[in-house]
């Protein structure tokens, strides 16, 4: 994803998520999603462009910054700092911490030497915990990505990590 | 147009995903090329063939033989046994290995299924699946049969009440919601199915997306909405992927848009995704976030029904509601309202949990008891261990008790004995499970997921959680029970939204009938269920035949002992991880409190 933050203009990644769901004030999560999806996260500067592109649009649609950022610090899945390429999404809630979570969560974070929300000094990695994803009955639960890995032991772990580059 | 002398479905809902679908797919394209069969044989992704249990699972077509648990491995046999030599592959099929559902297998003893009763029946992406299970007749009933007063009428005498947990009558919701002058109206569903444990909401929008949808129009035509909005949380795509592929579906069929079914009845609706906040399930917070707006609650009244999003009024129920309704209008009140209570009628679906024997998805009618599911849909519980507590109604639900056992399950029977009905999540515990240590779980949960606008909420469920922490990790004192029954008290008290209200319960429900637990944890410095580490030690009995196991396993070299000797656990190393218990073959490790 970082690869992709400098070869695509965030201007343009703006534009993009305002022409797919509109430049209206209940569009704004929709918007803020897909630019987190695009670059991994909100920097500053897109920020600027979703207010800029929103205001221009017509005079009663004004957003002001703090607004977005409200937004963007509410909502768990959008972040404003980078992260990793991957990012490992943990399942940390009752039915998965029931079935052996605590020891698959214990052996990711060993392995990828980060506590939950750190982000590895190669900017490889992410590790956050998520909330339910709902897929209670292949517990312990882990997301990479777009990947859903279910029913996994510590001893997956490494293998799992390893299919990423 | 290519023609292809074969087809192969190969599932990719989460379950199979889960398990390495993908990786299948990829093996099975590969191999294809490689035996130069990818001109002959299609590969198509698909949802639930039938036996996600035993998946990653496919369905060759045109034979119609079901292959199950495959992994990439098996796929080179596979492609050349049935594919260039044309033989079926025993070992593969599903008879060989029973299929099992985990979420949601054959009807259990006590089952009946009016909102499951398509899920894993139908194919979800086709709207045609749907109306052969007479979907959208209901739809057609209501708009050239019965007047919107009428339908009114009819869900009010079926007795349906809001599956989101609250209990509101549905109909009574609809009429305040017609009753309003003002327009444009809108319907909402609350698809943000967020209490951990819970997903069966997941359940039915990817497995009967419409029957949801025709509740929804049916709804807008009772109070004359002409706008809908579907929110639903981020963390289910595949549920908004199947959402929007049906209402273009229904779309394109004529059961939404302009001038439905020919009537100069017109009703649109949207998917809106959250972006991962629990209290958007709170329906002012829900709105709010629509609205583009932080999902944070507002003090009610206004209730939404009469000022809701863009402050227009606005239905406002829950999935399982709506998907009731078609159902309703087709057979009639009087078969709803002939299952349930006297006050709460029809089914309830519930996401089973915990120390059970068979845990996944339940549909049962409402009065059955919670011995009943526990012991008979659910297989009792694990291991033969003794039941100790079943928590219903998600994280502001309250832990009930073996005198609950035999309590007939309504929505009046469940708040009177100190819990809820909630969305629907039952997490059952056996003896191991420590009653302090879960309500501090709880809270946890909640005190993290607080919005913050209000202060009971944002300081008290941190307050809460900081004196549960206090009491596990054995430096409880003497007034911690009545400090936090205060606190409970004031936070269920003067909460904005039902987060904050409903935060306490566990708290509150386990100090109700665990007291005792918590006073161990306090006087005695002990925890009687031997969960709460600070407060147990491990010791190694006489029994030890020296067998160097425990100490080999041990992560922080705490055991030593000479082979063939009785071994030593060193108190103060020790982290109490319970390594050696479960590594002993001869049960020489107790636990003591």
């Amino acid at each position: 994803m970082i690869a992709r933050t400098i070869e695509r203009d965030v201007s343009a990644i703006v534009q993009e998520a305002v022409e797919k769901h509109g430049a209206k004030r209940d569009a704004l999560i929709p918007i803020l999603s897909d630019v987190n999806k695009a670059l991994g996260y909100i920097p500053a500067e897109a920020f600027q462009e979703v207010q800029k592109q929103l205001n221009a649009e017509e005079e009663h649609t004004y957003v002001s910054k703090s607004q977005l950022f409200g937004l963007a610090s509410f909502y768990d899945m959008l972040s404003t700092k980078p992260r990793g390429r991957h990012v490992v999404k943990f399942c940390e809630n009752a039915p998965c911490h029931v079935v052996g979570g605590k020891s698959v969560w214990d052996t990711l974070s060993d392995r990828l030497d980060l506590k939950n929300g750190e982000t590895t000094a190669d900017k490889k990695w992410t590790l956050v915990t998520t909330s339910c994803l709902g897929l209670c009955s292949v517990g312990p639960v882990v997301l990479i990505d777009d990947d859903l890995y279910g029913n996994v032991t510590p001893d997956q772990i490494d293998e799992i990590l390893a299919r990423y580059e | 147009m290519a023609f292809y002398r074969s087809h192969v479905l190969v599932c990719v809902d989460p379950e199979c995903l889960a398990k390495g679908a993908h990786e299948v797919v990829d093996a099975l394209q590969d191999e294809f090329i490689a035996q130069g069969l990818n001109d002959e044989i299609q590969v198509l992704e698909t949802s639930r063939i039938g036996g996600c249990g035993n998946g990653p699972e496919l369905m060759v077509y045109p034979e119609g033989i079901h292959y199950v648990g495959m992994t990439p491995d098996d796929i080179p046999y596979l492609v050349e046994e049935h594919f260039l030599k044309g033989r079926i592959v025993d070992r593969f099929r599903e008879i060989v290995k029973p299929v099992v559902d985990e979420e949601l297998g054959p009807l259990r003893p006590k089952e009946v299924r009016v909102v499951l009763r398509n899920c894993g029946q139908i194919d979800p992406n086709n709207i045609e699946d749907y109306l052969a299970t007479d979907g959208y007749q209901a739809l057609g009933k209501v708009l050239f049969e019965m007047t919107p007063e009428g339908v009114i009428a009819e869900v009010l005498k079926s007795g349906l009440r809001g599956r989101g947990g609250a209990g509101f009558p549905a109909a009574k919701k609809w009429q305040i919601t017609r009753d309003v002058q003002d327009a444009p109206k809108y319907m909402i569903c609350n698809a943000d199915e967020g209490d951990p444990g819970a997903f069966m909401n997941r359940r039915v929008l990817e497995g009967d997306p419409h029957s949801v949808i025709e509740g929804m129009i049916i709804g807008a035509y009772a109070v004359g909405a002409s706008y809908g909005y579907i929110y639903c949380r981020a963390e289910y795509p595949i549920a908004v992927e199947t959402l929007n592929i049906a209402i273009a579906q229904a779309r394109e069929f004529g059961f939404l848009g302009k001038d439905i079914l020919g009537t100069d009845f017109s009703f649109d609706l949207e998917v809106r995704v959250g972006a991962g906040a629990f209290v958007c399930g709170e329906e002012t917070a829900l709105i709010a976030s629509i609205m583009g707006m932080r999902g944070e609650p507002h003090p009610r009244p206004p209730f939404p029904s009469v000022k809701g999003v863009w402050d227009k009024p606005s239905n406002n129920n829950n999935v399982e509601t709506y998907s009731n309704v078609p159902q309703i209008i087709l057979n009639g009140a009087d078969w709803y309202a002939g299952m349930g209570t006297e006050k709460s009628k029809g089914t309830k679906t519930f996401a089973v949990g915990g120390n059970v024997v068979k845990p996944g998805l339940i549909e049962v009618p409402m009065g059955i008891t919670l011995r009943e599911i526990i012991f008979d849909v659910a297989g009792g519980i694990k291991d033969n261990k003794k039941f100790k507590a079943v928590q219903t109604g998600g994280p502001m639900g309250g832990c009930l008790t073996q005198e609950h056992l035999d309590l007939q399950l309504d929505y009046e029977a469940l708040t009177k004995a100190g819990s809820m009905m909630g969305s629907g999540g039952l997490v059952v515990m056996d003896e191991t499970s420590c009653m302090v240590d879960i309500a501090r779980f709880f809270m946890d949960f909640t005190q993290a997921e607080s919005c913050g606008k209000c202060t009971p909420c944002r300081v008290g469920t941190r307050r809460i959680l900081e004196l549960l922490q206090k009491i596990c990790d054995g430096r409880g004192e003497d007034g911690d029970i009545e400090r936090l029954e205060d606190l409970c008290f004031e936070v269920s008290r003067n909460s904005l939204c039902g987060l904050g209200q409903g935060a306490p319960v566990p708290v509150i429900s386990t100090l109700k009938n665990f007291r005792d637990e918590y006073e161990a944890h306090i006087y005695e410095k002990r925890c009687p269920a031997k969960v709460c580490k600070p407060l147990i030690s491990m010791e190694i009995q006489p029994s030890c035949t020296g067998c160097m196991v425990c100490a080999r396993n041990c992560p922080v070299e705490a055991i030593t002992g000479e082979r063939r000797q009785v071994h030593h656990i060193d108190d103060t190393t020790c982290i109490r991880c319970g390594i050696c218990v479960q590594v002993c073959n001869f049960n020489a490790i107790a636990v003591e409190s």
